[in-house]
């Protein structure tokens, strides 16, 4: 039985338009204009208990929205959805202890009190006895490689280990699903791969249910098998994005910083250029040939930088489309979003 | 039972935890106690102004102008202490959008928002407060059982201001900046510096039936001093009540309308 279930879930805001410049800004004083902005519109998906999944997306998706809509921040305009049995919007308190959110950029920490202040109130919240939750912060501690840092103002830590103690007080109370909206913005990769491993093993412990917003490539596939992609509030897919992408783009973006400027037919012979500006080229290479081309470049051009990665979420959610409107047969659960944003 | 257990735990380990942050800063305290002295002898030198020629506003007498006083700068002690220190912050939570933590605690986001932090830069004025009622009492010849009594008027009305600053508060979710509107109450307050006699009529009714300053200090101190009977003291009850009620439906209400600040 799923554990989070959404139907036709949707969002709209009404947001103030306001031009630029005096003239505008008196207008908007005076008489103000809205716009009704469709943050999610009627999306639908469920979710197994112990499932880890991705919501992959473009700044301004609806990620964020989706994630409070189902724990229970704001209220969807239609649809409706379900989490662990309970309607999210309610918030009882069943309810509250059974999920936790992350925000990568908010915290909830004191922040100029040690992180085990935070981590006592937070305890005594969630009515957890004092012995049991010394217990739970050494386990969480050692998972994360906390130790001398807790007893440290917040403010004295390092981002990665503000967000490390972040995910502690969120976990305090071992719920058992996990709402996390961009839980590794800003870390360095290190850091990244370790919040990465904790999920993983916080997953496997308690067999909690992981539903995580991104827009690094390398959450996802190191985390979920199943992904969900989301862009301008539809759902344009859901199911196993990392074997997609391998077939739909097959390709790596290679940055280059070149000593000197070079004409796109120059940089061709290398690779599909998709940008210059000055002495920066970026050029997809197609997989295959990654370890053959390189080599070349660095020889035949008059390099400073090069760093390969994989192209922009925004990139590829723009290949899965046109993929799958050519061949819809990779498409596992087709939405009727998934239409209507094909053939927009 | 247990609940109220569970809460008083909490406030205790909320305010223990924001003493400690607070308790960095040392010369604070120094510059909160000479605000208060600062504060309290302006106001009792305006009332000496009054006095000096004769005149007493409404009969009252001097002592009991400055129960008033006393009864004034006590609630503002409580201001500081806990009505700016939480409810000047929802502001704050709603902007950056750290509101989302408190609604996702099993706990009334209303008691966390009012009582998780404690200033002690308010405790000066609480005990100037409660210093300048125990003179004008011991002046007046006060029963030590009627003083008892009177703390029953003075929580109505610290619940009577709470209300007040909660809902004024509440508003945050709609109008997200509300600064201003904090300072503005905070300026009719002062008009409960002086018993409510001393205003010419119009102001009489506007302080007691739209802003209810009469019944942060006048009201108790007459219902303290005898000058009004039980019967007011109903009243007192039915506005800190009523004020309470709304407060908590009107959070409730508001909180439909939080749509949470973007990330």
């Amino acid at each position: 039985m799923p554990i989070i279930v959404a139907e036709h879930l949707s969002k709209s805001y009404r947001a103030a338009a306001k031009e630029p410049g005096m003239l505008g800004t008196l207008r908007h004083f005076v008489r103000r204009r809205y716009r009704l902005i469709e943050a999610v519109r009627d999306v639908s998906f469920s979710i197994e208990p112990g499932e880890i999944v991705g919501f992959l997306g473009p700044n301004g998706a609806g990620k964020t929205t989706a994630l409070k809509m189902l724990s229970g921040l704001i209220h969807p305009t239609a649809g409706r959805c379900e989490v662990a049995g309970h309607t999210p919007f309610a918030r009882d308190s069943a309810f509250l202890r059974s999920i936790t959110l992350v925000m990568g950029q908010k915290q909830q920490l004191i922040w100029d009190l040690p992180v085990l202040d935070s981590l006592r109130i937070n305890a005594a919240v969630y009515d957890i006895p004092e012995a049991e939750a010394r217990r739970r912060v050494d386990e969480l501690a050692a998972m994360l490689g906390l130790t001398t840092q807790l007893t440290q103002p917040v403010r004295k830590l390092s981002l990665g280990e503000r967000m490390k103690a972040e995910l502690m007080a969120a976990l305090l109370h071992r719920p058992s699903i996990l709402f996390l909206d961009e839980p590794t913005l800003g870390l360095d990769v290190n850091a990244q791969a370790s919040v990465r491993e904790f999920l993983l093993s916080y997953n496997q412990r308690h067999g909690a249910t992981i539903l995580l917003t991104s827009h690094y490539k390398a959450d996802i596939t190191a985390l979920c098998r199943r992904e969900m992609l989301i862009d301008k509030g539809t759902l344009i897919y859901d199911g196993d994005l990392a074997a997609m992408i391998e077939r739909l783009a097959p390709c790596r973006e290679v940055r280059l910083d070149l000593r000197r400027a070079y004409a796109a037919e120059e940089l061709a012979p290398f690779g599909e250029v998709r940008t210059i500006e000055g002495r920066a080229a970026h050029l997809l290479v197609r997989r295959e040939d990654l370890t053959r081309v390189l080599p070349r470049i660095l020889s035949d051009l008059d390099v400073e930088d090069l760093t390969v990665g994989d192209p922009p979420v925004e990139q590829i959610i723009g290949q899965v489309f046109n993929g799958q409107a050519s061949a819809n047969a990779d498409v596992q659960t087709p939405t009727p979003g998934a239409a209507q944003g094909a053939a927009t | 039972m247990q609940a109220i257990l569970r809460h008083l735990r909490l406030v205790r380990l909320f305010w223990s935890t924001s003493l400690a942050a607070e308790m960095e800063y040392r010369l604070n305290f120094v510059v909160a106690s000479i605000n208060s002295v600062g504060t309290l002898a302006g106001g009792i030198f305006g009332l000496f102004l009054f006095y000096r020629t004769g005149y007493r506003p409404g009969g009252w007498r001097w002592e009991e102008a400055l129960v008033v006083m006393g009864l004034f700068t006590l609630l503002e002690g409580f201001t500081r202490t806990l009505l700016t220190p939480n409810l000047g912050r929802i502001v704050a939570h709603v902007q950056t959008g750290t509101l989302d933590f408190v609604l996702l605690k099993p706990i009334s986001s209303q008691f966390w928002l009012s009582m998780r932090n404690f200033s002690p830069w308010g405790l000066p004025d609480v005990a100037l407060g409660l210093g300048v009622i125990a003179y004008s009492a011991w002046r007046l010849g006060v029963a030590p059982a009627a003083i008892a009594a009177g703390l029953v008027p003075v929580a109505l009305s610290v619940v009577t201001l709470y209300s007040l600053w909660f809902i004024l508060g509440t508003t945050t979710i709609w109008f997200v900046k509300t600064y201003n509107v904090t300072e503005v109450l905070r300026g009719l307050l002062e008009a409960g510096m002086y018993p409510l006699a001393a205003y010419p009529a119009g102001y009489r009714i506007f302080f007691t039936f739209v802003v209810p300053v009469a019944f942060l200090t006048t009201v108790p101190a007459e219902i303290v001093l005898g000058r009004e009977g039980q019967s007011m003291l109903f009243v007192a009850a039915a506005v800190a009540m009523g004020l309470l009620a709304f407060s908590i439906a009107f959070w409730r209400f508001a909180l439909r309308y939080y749509t949470s600040a973007s990330s």
